[in-house]
């Protein structure tokens, strides 16, 4: 078990750069997800810190060591590969055992070894079989056995539940999380997922185009979003953006959008010109004394909520409000928003302005 | 029975179920000929018209496999009775064996340098097919084209100066030239093969065995080539079907030591001409091994030949 610390890592392909100095620190048995749309680097660093890829500069250290430049053998790390890459010449056993042979261990411990495993994770009747027949959610179990049959430093996991169906891969999130639980073990997984994130990670790094946009626990990730990318990326639906040209001043508690004031957590640092103030469906609440107005266009029922969209003069609005309260498509209604809860951007950086709520740090 | 409709009605099936064993059945019938022929007498081999009915002999493998000499009446008459079927065989036709014939010889000729030749080639072809197929090699594609230049022209074009180099380095007529020669010949077909075979491969397995402490080279040694088998496979009877066939350059190296069996075949003379059936028990006998081979490989071979793409 071991803590793990990124320091300024970077990787390039040619003159693509991939990972842009990213920084993050893995505590020792935390369950860390790295999250972010396609193609942002979250399997290059995943790679990067297993060994299968050695980055172009910065430093990985693992458990007070740094490892950067060590091959992948040398550092005590297991990987769960997306599409599981079992051998596909040795049976479940074998493929359970293979790490174990590496390290010269007695038949004899070996076989206890891997029984020991096949029961925690409840595949004791398959470990004859070859794995070429099995089924996802075997295959899965089959690489998580594999990967913790030799009591690794830590874990990574390149988006493993992503080639299981839906149903599947909820029971699966929950055997993982709890076998976690179970073992304590440093866990670095990687998902494009957001729900995913949320719901199983202790700490997540959102990453964008190789560069780490913020970096925390689930709940200040989605309450104090550091850029507007993981505010639109964390969420679903999306924060909302409402876009305006103003000005905010050190400690101000209101902007003006439009020719509305609405208020917001105090400032910490002064802005003008391209704003942007972001409210969460969920915070966007109907009352008739509300000072901003819009016209619902769309409803979408979901069970316990619906979201109902607005168009609004600065924009489409979503609101995640109660199934009972009933809307009709064109009715003119007006919103108040939850102050606590805004956050305002700079339209051009997308960064998060210094408040009250949000204190900038990631 | 499905009825997806990219599966052939049953009548589509009828028609190429008929062409196909029509297309076998002609490209059989000479090997059948010359089967039935090996177990003919030499009368029966040319009688016209030719039997299709005759008497089985083993009179063509006798012959194939010794030397004999003719006997007058009166010395054949003073020989103690024949001691078995051989003898009795060729006394028949008023001789004696006198000892083996060379063809044994030709055809361990052939079988070290067939096999010799074809192990070389996987080998040095299956290394440089996965490092052309993992590393970032400066110029592959320059590379890759090369080695498939050497075969842009028929091999026996450069005859004369592969003479005269072998013979300055002494090459000429010895195993080692023959496996180099042919060797140098299959390489580019088994690299290019391989690279296929090996490019289908993908690396996730590699990686897992380097992230279960294993080192490259084990990587490559236990998780690459198990997969590539089926690659191996059929690029292996590629390379020894040539190998094993080539005829030009083993007339022009090879005369004693290093001669191939197929130049030494069409040479079985019998007394007073050509000995067919001696001629065809020796085709029969050496077309043996490639058959072997292949049908041991059979199962890698029908999924390679297709190159990978039936893949689970
Ligand atoms: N070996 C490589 N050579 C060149 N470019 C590469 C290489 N590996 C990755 N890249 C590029 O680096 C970028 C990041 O790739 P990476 O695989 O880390 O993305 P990802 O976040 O894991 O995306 P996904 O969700 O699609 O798996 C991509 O644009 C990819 O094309
Ligand atoms: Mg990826």
């Amino acid at each position: 078990m071991a803590e793990i610390v990124i320091k300024n890592l970077r990787k390039e392909f040619g003159d693509f750069t991939a990972v842009q100095s990213s920084s993050f620190i893995i505590a020792d048995g935390e369950f860390f997800m790295l999250l972010g749309p396609s193609g942002c680097g979250k399997t290059t660093t995943l790679r990067m810190i297993a060994g299968l890829e050695l980055p172009t500069s910065g430093e990985i250290w693992l458990d007070g060591e740094e490892v950067s430049q060590l091959p992948a053998s040398k550092r005590d790390i297991a990987f769960v590969f997306q599409m599981f890459a079992l051998y596909p010449h040795m049976n479940v056993r074998k493929n359970i055992s293979y790490p174990l042979v590496s390290q010269g261990m007695s038949a004899s411990a070996v076989k206890a070894k891997v029984s020991e495993i096949a029961d925690i994770l409840g595949i004791q009747d398959i470990l004859d079989r070859p794995v070429s027949g099995l089924s996802g959610g075997d295959r899965q179990r089959v690489a998580l056995g594999r990967a913790i049959v030799r009591d690794p430093k830590a874990f990574m996991m390149d988006e493993p539940l992503g080639a299981l169906d839906a149903e599947f891969r909820e029971r699966m999130a929950e055997e993982l999380r709890a076998l976690h639980d179970r073992m304590g073990a440093t866990t670095v997984y990687v998902t494009h997922d957001q729900l995913e994130a949320m719901q199983m990670g202790d700490k997540i790094v959102v990453m964008n185009h190789g560069v780490v946009e913020q970096f925390g626990k689930p709940q200040d990730i989605y309450d104090k979003p550091a850029t507007m990318f993981v505010a639109d990326f964390i969420g679903s639906p999306p924060m909302n953006f409402l876009r305006f040209e103003g000005a905010i001043a050190a400690g101000a508690t209101q902007v003006q959008v439009g020719d509305q004031s609405i208020d917001v957590p105090g400032a910490l640092e002064p802005a003008d010109g391209k704003l942007v103030l972001g409210v969460r469906p969920e915070h966007v609440s109907f009352s008739d004394d509300g000072v901003y107005r819009g016209r619902v266009i769309a409803t979408e029922y979901l069970g316990t909520t619906q979201i109902i969209t607005l168009e609004t003069s600065h924009g489409e609005v979503k609101a995640r409000i109660a199934s009972d309260t009933s809307m009709r498509i064109g009715e003119q209604v007006a919103l108040q928003f939850d102050r606590s809860t805004l956050t305002v951007f700079d339209a051009d950086s997308g960064r998060a302005l210094r408040s009250e709520l949000n204190d900038g740090e990631i | 029975m499905s009825t997806s409709v990219t599966d052939p009605s049953s009548s589509q099936k009828w028609i190429a179920g008929t062409l196909v064993i029509a297309y076998a059945l002609i490209t059989i019938a000479p090997l059948i000929w010359i089967f039935m022929t090996g177990f003919k007498t030499p009368p029966d081999s040319i009688s016209y018209p030719p039997k299709v009915v005759f008497e089985p002999s083993l009179e063509g493998y006798v012959n194939l496999f010794t030397t004999r000499t003719r006997l007058s009446e009166a010395e054949l008459q003073a020989l103690p009775a024949p001691d078995n079927f051989a003898d009795e065989i060729v006394r028949n036709r008023g001789m004696v064996i006198v000892g083996p014939s060379r063809f044994g010889e030709r055809f361990l000729n052939s079988v070290i340098i067939g096999f010799g030749s074809t192990f070389l080639s996987i080998f040095l072809g299956t290394l440089a097919a996965y490092a052309f197929s993992r590393f970032k090699i400066p110029f592959t594609d320059d590379l890759m084209f090369f080695i498939l230049s050497t075969r842009m022209m028929p091999p026996i074009a450069v005859a004369i100066p592969i003479f005269l180099m072998y013979r300055e380095l002494g090459l000429s007529d010895t195993h080692l030239g023959m496996i180099l020669l042919y060797t140098a010949v299959n390489i580019s077909l088994a690299v290019w093969l391989l690279k296929g075979f090996i490019d289908e491969i993908p690396r996730e397995y590699e990686e897992a065995a380097l992230i279960d402490g294993y080192t490259r080279f084990q990587a490559f040694y236990k998780v690459v080539l198990p997969q590539a088998a089926t690659g191996i496979a059929s690029t292996a009877i590629f390379c020894l079907i040539f190998a094993w066939n080539e005829y030009a350059f083993a007339v022009l190296l090879t005369s004693g030591t290093a001669q191939t069996a197929p130049p030494f075949i069409p040479t079985i003379i019998g007394i007073g001409g050509l000995d067919w059936p001696a001629v065809a028990a020796g085709a029969t006998v050496f077309l043996l091994p490639v058959m072997i081979f292949t049908i041991m490989l059979r199962k890698h071979l029908l999924r390679g030949i297709t190159f990978g793409a039936v893949r689970k």
